[in-house]
């Protein structure tokens, strides 16, 4: 495609070769559990970004999804007989796909209200769906929580095929962004969320657009939950379905840039880590709500725009230039790179 | 059948509780376009601060709310001037939602530390007397705290509609451009309405803490169910949160007694749907398009 | 967008009876009139006659009390702004209403209308670069662009607003004070733009409070008064008309 520039394929090439070998350079186990749920997260928010960066409609109940796509696989498991080793991996793409189509109509209710009260249509939505895991006995065995066999993984590495699976989601939910982002729906998009009203006025079919955006985001949600599942090997379903997953996950996008490509990976590449730092060294577990919280109000207060396009502000004033467009917040210069027929 | 007015009767006082923690969500909408996930943390903060006050300086849970309800309009009045304010407007609505929601896990973060995860309730009492009323059972405590709320909504509608602060109130709410032009300071406005819509939840907290079990985790159960009562009211309306609480308490005590308990609070969710595709204003809310 | 094969027994839009309240207050009452194709008609009247609430109930951006509209000879059940924009009627607003972050190519292609097995190509094609720039060459834009709409000035972005409707190649515009808030030499531009346009067979409705701009560009006129229609017809007789000089005057 002519629309790949040089410097961002190289881009993803150094990110994706270096994460493709982390595994095998650092072996520990306790740094590629780390990892996993770095890559998790990574995930998560790049997904939870097609929707939320680019519509600007903010989806606070998404880890409904990723707790739907965990009790999905746990059940296939457990009533669905599906076998034990590398098995569950390969259902995931029809979670994703389930869980997108699922999404429609909800969406399509969703939708029908402005930005504000969507939000608190995901969070109710978010709740509906914790009721449904802890009262559906027969189905998840409600507050005792739903297991699966472990894995025959060798021992050793043990974490390699949960962490590949992840940073397949992950660079699948990157690719996503990446091509919406050049292709119409993208500009769909952008235009919604500058002024919705406006974009009807000019003919843009807005419903389908946040439709299908909602499906892809998650799709992808699901499929990551389903991993997630697996590598715990036993769910419960305040854990499942957790509105701290949902927060951090957002609060890792706006850290690193709220519609920008590596932005939402970039604030779970810092959080993570810091997180489970913190983590072992306060122990406390109420501490970290306190934490999260500052952490919070701190970005939301002093950062809210993200690094990567506070980053992209300072260069474009030393370079002199003017930026435009939908790429522009990556710190992209259109201006001087007009091929043919892009 | 019996049975079913009884559900009512219980329904509706609960409703009436909720009435008064919506209100101050709703109202807070409508000034400031703010939407306060903190609000339902700000309820258990409520409850927390009666249960100390009983448990240690055994004063009554409904008295504490004299002591409680300034305690918490400052800090609101605080939260407002701190983490509100210096949002840009255009971002204001959104990401109010995401401040808020991380003052609720502050809320809930402080709350643990201090009173731990058991569960707590404040028992005085005459928590469990109840009355006989034509042959159904009615709670006492219930009575009180509906009666309470009843007062302070009383109160709140008198300060909207009788007094300059009220009237500048509702101008903001129905025109803030035209609300500035006529001299009305939208900052201390936002900072007072908020402190107001923070202050009655935690008076209703108050007497929720007798009724309820509640631990720092209690604030999400109330803020979803708190949000669907606003959006059904239509978000901004005073009038439509009373109405749409009352109705929602009654329709949750209903599901539980003719249904189930566990599925009673499945009850929000499909009214809410059902409202969605049916009214999506909510009963009293305008229509936002935006070419006006 | 010729005007030759205009069958000018059917008018192009048609207004029967629209009324809208606001609470007690009645914004507009039973207003009347029908567009001919090929014509500019102004909207006229003074401040808080319903100009801007007849456009929003034609456009669909509010919804009337009473009254029908019909486009091209087929009443409109629900006016939709995003079907009417495919159907060949579009508007813009007031307050000059571009997406600021967009870069001003990319304003104008996405008014382009798509069908839906599109959405996955890429955003703006060959051919549809093509056209935004060429309407931007047009109305003398082109240099910027590159440039996101939030650093056009507000002439410009008037500008902006008027090219990207082009893009649905409509039938019907309806222009909202289209020389307000813009100097003299803007204004200019625009009445320019509105005649050449209009000279290819694109009907126009414009609301303007510049008198001499409606008297000079529109025929027939229309004049509102607190929601009703108070008068229709030529420049010269509107003008003469001693109702309208009233209106206006009284206030």
């Amino acid at each position: 495609m002519s629309r790949i520039r040089p410097a961002g394929l190289a881009r993803a090439a150094v990110v994706f070769g270096g994460l493709g070998a982390f595994p095998f350079l650092l072996p520990a186990n306790w740094i590629v559990n780390m990892a996993v749920f770095t890559l998790m997260f990574a995930g998560l928010a790049t997904a939870w970004n097609l929707l939320g960066g680019y519509s600007g409609y903010l989806s606070l109940g998404h880890v409904a999804f990723f707790g739907a796509g965990a009790y999905a696989v746990a059940i296939m498991f457990q009533h669905g007989g599906i076998g034990a080793g590398y098995t569950p991996f390969f259902v995931l793409p029809l979670v994703g796909i389930g869980a997108g189509v699922v999404a429609l109509p909800i969406a399509w209710v969703a939708f029908r209200t402005r930005a504000s009260t969507f939000a608190i249509v995901t969070i109710t939505f978010l709740f509906v769906v914790q009721q449904l895991a802890f009262n559906l006995h027969s189905l998840t065995n409600g507050s005792q929580g739903i297991g699966m066999a472990v894995p025959p993984f060798p021992a050793a590495t043990y974490e390699r095929p949960f962490y590949f699976a992840m940073l397949a989601i992950f660079a699948l939910a990157v690719f996503g962004c990446w091509y919406v982002r050049g292709s119409k729906l993208g500009l769909m998009l952008f235009a919604i969320r500058d002024d919705e009203d406006r974009a009807r006025g000019v003919g843009v079919q807005t419903n389908p657009a946040k439709l299908i955006t909602f499906a892809l985001s998650v799709g992808l949600t699901a499929m990551i939950g389903g991993v997630w599942a697996y590598y715990l090997t036993f769910i419960y379903p305040q854990f499942a379905i957790d509105p701290l997953i949902t927060i951090g996950a957002v609060l890792m996008v706006y850290l690193g840039g709220k519609g920008t490509l590596w932005g939402p990976a970039l604030g779970a590449g810092i959080l993570v880590p810091a997180q489970q730092y913190l983590a072992y060294r306060l122990g406390a577990s109420e501490l970290y709500l306190v934490g999260y919280a500052t952490v919070f109000l701190v970005v939301m207060l002093v950062l809210p725009r993200g690094i990567i396009p506070s980053v992209a502000d300072r260069v474009a004033g030393f370079r002199g230039q003017g930026r435009g467009g939908v790429l522009a917040e990556d710190g992209i210069d259109v201006s001087a790179s007009q091929g043919a027929g892009s | 059948m019996r049975l079913i007015v009884q559900a009512c009767i219980l329904g509706l006082l609960t409703g009436g509780v909720y009435a008064l923690m919506a209100s101050g969500l709703t109202l807070a909408f409508g000034i400031m376009r703010v939407i306060n996930v903190a609000q339902g943390a700000m309820i258990i903060l409520g409850a927390y601060l009666s249960y100390s006050a009983f448990t240690v300086l055994h004063i009554d849970p409904f008295l504490s709310v004299l002591l409680i309800t300034p305690v918490v309009f400052a800090l609101g009045v605080g939260v407002q001037l701190a983490f509100l304010r210096p949002l840009r407007r255009e971002d204001r609505q959104e990401l109010s939602l995401l401040v808020t929601w991380a003052i609720a896990l502050g809320i809930e973060g402080v709350l643990s530390i201090l009173y731990t995860t058991t569960y707590r309730a404040t028992i005085p009492s005459y928590a469990n007397s109840s009355w006989r009323v034509a042959g159904y059972q009615v709670s006492e405590v219930r009575v009180f705290a509906f009666g309470l709320s009843i007062a302070i909504l009383a109160v709140l509608y008198l300060v909207l509609s009788r007094t300059r602060f009220g009237r500048a109130v509702r101008a903001t709410v129905q025109n803030p451009t035209s609300a500035a032009l006529l001299g009305i300071d939208a900052n201390r406005i936002s900072a007072f309405g908020f402190g107001i819509s923070v202050a009655t939840a935690a008076a209703a907290g108050a007497v929720y803490g007798i009724v309820f079990s509640f631990n720092p985790g209690s604030h999400y159960d109330l803020i979803s169910r708190l949000l669907t009562i606003i959006v059904l009211g239509g978000m901004g309306s005073l009038g439509g949160a009373v109405i749409a609480a009352l109705f929602m308490g009654m329709a949750e005590a209903v599901l539980a007694t003719t249904v189930s308990p566990t599925w009673s609070s499945f009850a929000f969710f499909v009214v809410l749907i059902a409202i969605l595709v049916v009214r999506p204003q909510g009963l009293f809310g305008v229509r936002e398009r935006g070419a006006l | 967008m010729s005007a030759l094969a205009v069958d000018a027994s059917v008018p192009l839009l048609e207004v029967n009876d629209l009324t809208k309240r606001f609470g007690g207050v009645v914004a507009v009452d039973r207003c009347s009139f029908s567009i001919r194709e090929g014509t500019i008609t102004g909207l006229i009247g003074p401040n808080g006659s319903g100009k801007t609430t007849v456009f929003n109930m034609i456009t669909g951006y509010l919804r009337a009390d009473a009254g029908t509209v019909s486009f091209d000879g087929r009443r409109i059940r629900r006016p939709d702004p995003i079907s009417l924009y495919r159907h060949g009627l579009s508007r813009t607003f007031q307050q000059a209403r571009v997406f600021p972050h967009l870069t001003l190519v990319e304003n104008l292609v996405v008014a382009v209308q798509q069908p839906l097995r599109a959405l996955f190509r890429t955003s703006i094609g060959r051919e549809d670069r093509n056209r935004a720039e060429e309407i931007l060459e047009r109305f003398g834009l082109l240099s910027h662009g590159e440039r996101m709409a939030a650093e056009l000035s507000f002439g410009q972005r008037k500008l902006l607003e008027f090219a990207t409707v082009l893009m649905g190649r409509p039938r019907l515009v309806l222009l909202d004070e289209p020389a307000s808030g813009v100097n003299p030499v803007m204004a200019e531009e625009m009445e320019r733009h509105i005649r050449d346009l209009n000279a290819t067979g694109l009907t126009f409705l414009v609301v303007e409070h510049d008198m001499n701009l409606v008297m000079r560009l529109c025929d027939p006129i229309v004049v509102l008064d607190h929601g009703a229609k108070l008068a229709e017809g030529r420049p010269e007789e509107v003008r003469a008309n001693p109702l309208v000089l009233d209106a206006y005057l009284g206030d």
